[in-house]
C-alpha cells in the first residue's frame, strides 16, 4: 500500500512540488494516513494503510482537499480601515503595523497586556515557536490554547494519577484486540470513525445521555443525566468492591492512595448512584461484571466526561475504577483519552499552555525554567510565569489588567469559546486583534489585521496523534501567492519587536531540531524523533530520548509496562467526591442543554462548512429533543426553535429523537451567528484543568414564529 | 467562636463535619459517637453480613483536621438551659448549636458494626420480613446459609408491596433457596427449629434524649419535629437523619449539606425528595414510592404484569406526575421511575417505553425493503440508492463499492448491511 520510497522523503524547498505525497488528515487526533496526488487539476486523496485507520476515511477526511481552495480563501493581508472595513495590505504594511502597535501596548500598560490564543491543530513545531515568541518576543504570560477546551481534564486526571498524560498511552491498534471497552462520553463513530475498526470486536459499554451511533453498536448504553458521569464513576467503584471485583494483587503492589478513594465512594451505594444518576442497580453492576471479567479490557473518556466544572474529578473517578479494576499498565488493558483535535498531544505539551514549558515542563519548576532558558540563550529569570487559562484569558481581555491586545492562532473562539457572546464582547473590546487564519473564520472577521496563512497540503511539520505517535505532515503544494507560514508570520513579527531573526527558523525541520533539545530529559521527550527517522518509516511514540551511542531509542509505544511515571513507580488514587453542575435546571430553564459534534462537521466549523458535500449533510444549527419536550415547550420536527439559557439564546431546527432523556436536549457546535451553541455555555471552569461546563447548561425551548415571507421574527 | 457538638457519628454527621471544614467554619466541632468504632458507611451493613466485604471497609474518611470526634460514648441528657449534653459515662459537653444525628435504634438484632460482623452460624431464622428482613436474608443466603424467613404479614414488605408485586417478591426469594413461613403468628421468643435468630423487626428514630430534653417529636414515628432549617423547636438544637425521621441516605446527606451551609452563614433551605423505598437486593429490583402519601384518586394507573419473567409495574399518575408507584423485576423502570418522582417531571407519554427502558426498535430492517433515501454509510453519507446504482453499473464487490461510493470506508460498520443490500439484488443478465 505504501507508495515508493521516493514518495516518503520530504522534499527540499527548492525542488518541485512532488506528484504525490504521504500525509495524514487534517481534521481530528486520530491524524489518518492518506496520501495526496493530483487529477484533472485538483487534489486527490485516498486514505492508506496507516495503522490507526487501515485504509479508512470519513467523509471529512475525503473532502478536506476542498479547503484548499475554497473560494473565500484568505490569500493577502488585512487591515482595519478607517472606515472599520478589513482591506487588503502588503505584508510588510501588516506586519509594520502589527508590531508597532504591540509595541506601544506593551509600553504603555506592560508585556502582560499582549495576550497570544493558540490552538491544538497547530503543527508540533508551531505550537513550539508561538510558546517561544510568547515568552521572549513578547514577554507575556498570557498564552493558552483552545486545547484546554479539549483534553485538559484528561490531562490534569493522567498526570495526577499516571505521573504523565499521553492520550491514549498505548497505540490505537491494541484496542482491536480488548474483550470490553468502557466509553465514557465518547462518541467515535461520528467523531473520529476510523477508531471503530478498532472497536469491532470488543463488547462496548457506552455513556451517554444521548443514544448515539456509537450507542446504537454497544452491548450496553448507560444513559447518566447530564452532570452525573462522577456519581456513576463512583457508585461502578463501590460495586467493584462489594462484588468481589477489586483487583487486590494490583491494588496492593502498584498503586497508592486506595483507600482514601474508597472512603469517597462508599456514600454512592449502587441505589443512590441510581437515583442521582438515572443509570439502572443492575445495568451498574452488569458493566463492573464486564469489565471485571474480561481478559482485555479499557475504560476511555472523551468530552463527555471532561467538558464540566468537575471534568477533571470525572476522569480520576474513572481512571480510580480502570485502577481497582487493575487495567493501566498491562499489556491490553488500560486507561485512556481520546483525544480531539489533531494535534492536541502535541499542541499540549509544546509550550503553547499558559503553565508548561516544552517538552510537559512546568513553568513554575525551577529546573524546568533553567533547561529551556539555556536551550532559548536566555535568562531564566527573563522567562515570564504562569498564566490564566484559556476561558479566563478570553474572560479579561480588554478589562482593567488584562490583555488589550490578542494574536489568536488557529482557532476561532467567537464560535469554540464557552459563553460566546460574552467572549465575542470581550474580543470586541480589544484595542487590537490580530488573527492568523487561512480562511475569514468568525473571529477573524472581528480582527483588526488578518494574516493569511498556510494549510495542511501545503506544509511540512510533525503532529502528535491521540496515542503519542509523531507523525510527519508533508506538503503537496506550494501556499497560493501572497499566502506565509506560521513560522514566517512568527519570525517577521519578532524580528520587528527586536528579537534576533535566527530565534525563530521558518523551516519546520529546523524548528524540529531546536524542540529536539527542547523537550530533551522531559516528561514528553522527543529528542530522540528526527524527519529522517520519521521519513523512513519508523512508528515513534514519546518518549523517545536521544542516546548518546548505540541504537537508537525506539520509543515507547506502552508507557506503564514496567512502572508509572511517579517516582515511586506506583500509580495514585486520587480521592474525588461529586458535586453538582454549577447550573441545574429549575422552573424557568427545565432542560438540561448539552453540546457536541456530528460527523460532518469539525470544531468551529470554520473548515467543514466551507464543503458542499459536508453542508449537504448538515447544513444548519438543530436542537435534538425528545418528542414529549417538544410537545410541551410547542415545538415541532422540522421547525425552529429557540433554546434560551441565562446567558443567551440560540435559533435551531428541531430534530425529534425518542432515544434521548426527556430533560435533556443536544446542540451541536460547528455552526456561526446566532446558532452558535456556545452562547447558551458558561463560563464556570474547573479547578484542577480550567475546563469549562460546555456538557450542561440550564435552557427552555420556544418556539420562534415565522413570520410570512419566511424571515423568522426572533 | 460558635461551638458545634455532633451526637451521632453516622454519614450524616460524618458528612456534615466535611462540608462545615470545606465552607470554612473555623469554630471548635465535636463528635460524640455511641458505637465504639471511628464513622462508618452503615447502609452497606449487608454487605458484610453477606460477608461481600470485611467490616473494616465500610470505614469513613477521618474527619477533617480541628474536628474532635470522641467514641463510645452514650448521650443521656440535654440540658437545654445550660446548653450542655450529658453522657453516661458522666462527662459533659457544652455547645451553641447541637445537632442531633443520632440514626435509627434497631427493634431486632442487627444494627450495628459489630452485630453485622458476628460470626453467623448454620440456618438462620431471619424474623421480620419489611425491608430489613428481607434484605438480611438474601445477604445472608447469598454468603450461603439456609434460612427461613418468617412474617406475620400475607408477603414481604405487605406495607410497601401490593399484593402482586408481593407474591413476585415471594417467589423470587423463594427461587433462592429462602424458606419462607408467612402470615402466621411470629413467636417472640422461639428458634423455628435455627441454630440463630435475627431479628429484623424495623428500627425507631433514635430520640430517647431529645424527647426527655423536652424537645417536640412526631406522635406516629417518634422522630423530631424539623424545619425546613432543620430547626427543632429549640433554635439552638438542630435534627438531620434518621432520628429527624429522613427515610432513606439521600435525604440524609442532602440535610447534612443543608446544615453545613446553613451554619457557615449561608441561606438555603431543606426540600425534602419523596421517599422511595428500594432495597438492597442484588439481582432483584423493588421499589416503591408513595405507599405512605395521601390517596388522591388518580387520573390515570398504568399497570405491567407478566408475572412468568417476575415483572410488575403498577404506576398511579395525577397531573402527569407519578403519585404512587410499585415495581419489581424492571431494572430501567425502576431507575426512571426514581428520577421522575425525584425532579417532578411528567410521565412520558410512551408508558411501556418508560418501564422497560425505552428502547427504540432494533435496526437490521430488511434491506429489499428500505427505502432508497436511507444512508447506510453514515461516515461518508451514502445512501442505499447510491449503492443499488453503483452495483447495477458494475461495482460488484465491497472494494469496487467502496472505491465508487467510498460506502464501508470510515469506520467500517455498514459492511455487513451494503452485502446486505447488494445480496438482495437481482443479477442482470448478460448481455452478449
Amino acid at each position: 500500500m505504501s507508495g515508493p520510497l521516493s514518495e516518503l522523503l520530504s522534499v527540499p524547498g527548492s525542488a518541485p512540488p512532488p506528484r504525490t505525497v504521504h500525509t495524514h488528515c487534517p481534521y481530528c487526533a486520530l491524524q489518518c494516513g492518506t496520501r495526496l496526488g493530483h487529477a484533472l487539476g485538483e487534489v486527490t486523496v485516498t486514505p492508506s494503510a496507516f495503522p490507526v485507520n487501515q485504509g479508512g476515511l470519513c467523509q471529512k477526511g475525503w473532502t478536506a482537499p476542498e479547503v484548499l481552495s475554497t473560494a473565500d480563501r484568505l490569500r493577502e493581508p488585512l487591515v482595519r480601515g478607517a472606515d472599520g472595513r478589513l482591506a487588503p495590505a502588503g505584508w510588510d504594511t501588516a506586519l509594520d503595523l502589527v508590531a508597532g502597535r504591540l509595541k506601544e501596548i506593551r509600553r504603555a500598560h506592560g508585556p502582560d497586556a499582549v495576550g497570544v490564543f493558540g490552538g491544538g491543530g497547530l503543527t508540533n513545531e508551531k505550537a513550539y515557536l508561538l510558546g517561544k515568541f510568547a515568552r521572549l518576543a513578547l514577554r507575556t504570560s498570557r498564552i493558552d490554547y483552545n486545547g484546554r477546551f479539549c483534553m485538559s481534564s484528561a490531562a490534569a486526571a493522567s498526570n495526577a494519577a499516571f505521573g504523565v498524560d499521553r492520550g491514549l498511552p498505548f497505540p490505537v491498534t491494541d484496542l482491536g484486540r480488548a474483550d470490553v471497552v468502557l466509553l465514557a462520553g465518547a462518541n467515535p463513530a461520528e467523531t473520529m470513525p476510523p477508531l471503530m475498526r478498532h472497536l469491532d470486536r470488543a463488547a462496548l459499554i457506552v455513556l451517554d445521555p444521548r443514544r448515539t451511533p456509537t450507542a446504537e453498536r454497544a452491548a450496553m448504553h448507560l444513559r447518566p443525566a447530564p452532570g452525573t458521569d462522577l456519581a456513576l464513576a463512583l457508585g461502578l467503584l463501590q460495586l467493584t468492591v462489594l462484588d468481589g471485583r477489586l483487583d487486590h494483587a494490583f491494588v496492593r503492589e502498584r498503586t497508592n492512595g486506595f483507600e482514601a478513594a474508597w472512603q469517597r465512594a462508599l456514600p454512592w451505594t449502587p441505589e443512590r448512584t441510581e437515583r442521582v444518576t438515572g443509570v439502572p442497580v443492575a445495568a451498574q453492576r452488569e458493566a463492573v461484571r464486564m469489565l471485571a471479567d474480561a481478559r482485555r479490557a479499557y475504560v476511555l473518556t472523551g468530552r463527555g466526561a471532561e467538558q464540566h466544572s468537575k471534568g477533571a474529578d470525572t476522569v480520576s473517578a474513572f481512571v480510580n475504577l480502570a485502577l481497582a479494576l487493575g487495567l493501566p499498565g498491562r499489556d491490553g488493558s488500560g486507561y485512556g483519552c481520546l483525544t480531539g483535535q489533531g494535534n492536541g498531544q502535541g499542541g499540549r505539551e509544546l509550550g503553547q499552555k499558559a503553565d508548561q514549558l516544552p517538552g510537559y515542563r512546568m513553568i513554575d519548576d525551577p529546573a524546568a525554567r533553567e533547561h529551556m532558558a539555556t536551550v532559548w540563550g536566555v535568562e531564566a529569570a527573563a522567562l515570564p510565569g504562569a498564566g490564566p487559562s484559556a476561558y479566563e484569558l478570553l474572560d479579561s481581555l480588554g478589562t482593567a489588567g488584562g490583555p488589550r491586545a490578542l494574536l489568536v492562532f488557529g482557532s476561532n473562539p467567537v464560535v469554540s469559546a464557552p459563553n460566546a457572546g460574552h467572549v465575542t464582547e470581550r474580543l470586541a473590546a480589544l484595542d487590537l486583534l490580530v488573527v492568523a487564519d487561512f480562511v475569514p473564520s468568525e473571529t477573524a472577521r472581528m480582527a483588526d489585521v488578518v494574516l493569511p496563512v498556510a494549510q495542511w497540503a501545503e506544509e511540512e511539520g510533525t503532529l502528535t496523534n491521540l496515542e503519542g505517535r509523531v507523525l510527519r505532515r508533508r506538503a503537496l503544494l506550494a501556499p497560493p501567492p501572497g499566502v506565509r507560514g506560521d513560522l514566517e508570520v512568527l519570525r517577521g513579527l519578532a524580528v520587528r519587536l527586536g528579537e534576533p531573526a535566527e530565534r525563530y527558523p521558518v523551516e519546520p525541520r529546523e524548528v524540529f531540531e531546536e524542540l529536539r533539545r527542547a523537550t530533551a530529559g522531559g516528561r514528553a521527550d522527543y529528542s530522540g524523533v528526527s524527519y529522517e527517522r520519521l521519513d523512513a518509516g519508523e512508528a515513534l511514540h514519546w518518549p523517545c530520548p536521544a542516546v548518546p551511542s548505540g541504537p537508537a531509542h525506539p520509543g515507547t509505544p506502552r508507557l506503564f509496562l514496567d512502572g508509572f511515571a511517579h517516582p515511586d513507580g506506583r500509580a495514585r488514587f486520587v480521592p474525588v467526591e461529586h458535586r453538582d453542575a454549577a447550573e441545574l435546571p429549575g422552573r424557568d430553564l427545565p432542560l438540561y442543554a448539552t453540546t457536541g459534534r456530528v460527523l460532518a462537521h469539525y470544531q468551529s466549523g470554520a473548515q467543514t462548512r466551507r464543503v458542499a458535500g459536508l453542508t449537504a449533510v448538515e447544513p444548519e444549527p438543530f436542537v435534538e429533543i425528545h418528542p414529549d419536550a417538544a410537545r410541551r415547550a410547542g415545538v415541532t420536527a422540522g421547525g425552529l426553535a429557540r433554546v434560551v439559557s441565562a446567558r443567551g439564546a440560540v435559533v435551531a431546527r428541531v430534530r425529534l429523537a425518542e432515544s434521548l432523556r426527556t430533560d435533556t436536549v443536544f446542540l451541536p457546535f460547528h455552526f456561526p451567528g446566532d446558532g452558535r451553541a456556545n452562547l447558551l455555555t458558561g463560563g464556570a471552569l474547573d479547578p484542577r484543568s480550567g475546563m469549562p461546563e460546555f456538557k450542561v447548561s440550564a435552557v427552555r425551548v420556544e418556539p420562534v414564529d415565522v413570520v410570512p415571507g419566511g424571515a423568522v421574527s426572533v | 467562636m460558635k461551638r458545634i457538638l455532633v451526637v451521632g457519628n453516622g454519614l450524616a454527621a460524618h458528612r456534615l463535619t466535611a462540608r462545615l471544614a470545606a465552607l470554612g467554619h473555623d469554630g471548635p466541632v465535636t463528635v460524640l459517637g455511641a458505637e465504639p468504632h471511628p464513622a462508618y458507611q452503615r447502609t452497606l451493613l449487608g454487605s458484610v453480613l453477606g460477608g461481600d466485604v470485611p467490616a473494616s471497609a465500610l470505614t469513613l474518611s477521618a474527619p477533617p483536621p480541628g474536628v474532635r470526634v470522641l467514641t463510645g460514648v452514650r448521650v443521656v441528657a440535654v440540658d437545654r438551659a445550660r446548653r450542655v449534653v450529658r453522657c453516661a459515662d458522666g462527662t459533659r459537653y457544652g455547645y451553641d448549636t447541637l445537632v442531633l444525628a443520632t440514626g435509627a435504634r434497631p427493634t431486632g438484632d442487627v444494627h450495628t458494626l459489630a452485630d453485622a460482623a458476628r460470626p453467623v452460624r448454620g440456618r438462620v431464622a431471619v424474623v421480620g420480613g419489611g425491608v430489613l428482613g428481607v434484605e438480611t436474608a438474601t445477604a445472608l443466603r447469598r454468603r450461603g446459609h439456609r434460612v427461613v424467613l418468617a412474617h406475620g404479614g400475607p408477603y414481604p414488605m405487605h406495607r410497601h408491596l401490593d399484593e402482586v408485586a408481593g407474591q413476585l417478591v415471594a417467589a423470587r426469594l423463594e427461587s433462592w433457596g429462602i424458606e419462607l413461613r408467612l402470615g402466621g403468628y411470629v413467636p417472640a421468643s422461639g428458634t423455628l427449629g435455627a441454630d440463630t435468630v435475627l431479628r429484623c423487626t424495623g428500627t425507631v428514630p433514635e430520640t430517647a434524649a431529645a424527647r426527655e430534653a423536652g424537645l417536640a417529636v412526631r406522635h406516629a414515628s417518634g422522630s423530631i419535629v424539623v424545619d425546613e432549617r432543620l430547626r427543632t423547636n429549640d433554635s439552638s438544637i438542630r435534627a438531620i437523619g434518621a432520628c429527624a425521621g429522613t427515610p432513606d441516605l439521600a435525604g440524609a446527606l442532602a440535610q447534612a449539606e443543608t446544615l453545613a451551609t446553613l451554619l457557615t452563614g449561608g441561606d438555603t433551605r431543606y426540600v425534602p425528595l419523596p421517599p422511595i423505598l428500594r432495597p438492597r437486593v442484588p439481582g432483584l429490583d423493588i421499589a416503591s414510592l408513595g405507599a405512605s402519601g395521601p390517596s388522591g384518586a388518580p387520573d390515570e394507573v398504568v399497570t405491567f404484569s407478566d408475572p412468568a419473567r417476575g415483572r410488575y409495574a403498577r404506576i398511579e399518575i395525577r397531573d402527569e406526575r407519578i403519585s404512587r408507584a410499585v415495581l419489581v423485576g424492571l431494572p430501567e423502570g425502576t431507575a426512571a421511575v426514581a428520577q421522575l418522582s425525584d425532579t417532578g417531571r411528567p410521565v412520558p407519554e410512551d408508558r411501556l417505553a418508560l418501564l422497560l427502558g425505552g428502547r427504540t426498535k432494533a435496526h437490521g430492517d430488511d434491506p429489499a425493503a428500505m427505502a432508497d433515501e436511507t444512508v447506510l454509510c453514515h461516515c461518508n453519507n451514502v445512501s442505499k440508492g447510491t449503492v443499488v446504482r453503483a452495483w447495477q453499473h458494475g461495482a460488484r464487490d465491497l472494494a469496487a463499492l467502496a472505491a465508487t461510493t467510498r460506502a464501508t470506508t470510515g469506520c467500517g460498520g455498514c459492511t455487513a448491511a451494503v452485502r446486505a443490500v447488494c445480496a438482495a439484488l437481482p443479477v442482470p443478465e448478460e448481455v452478449g
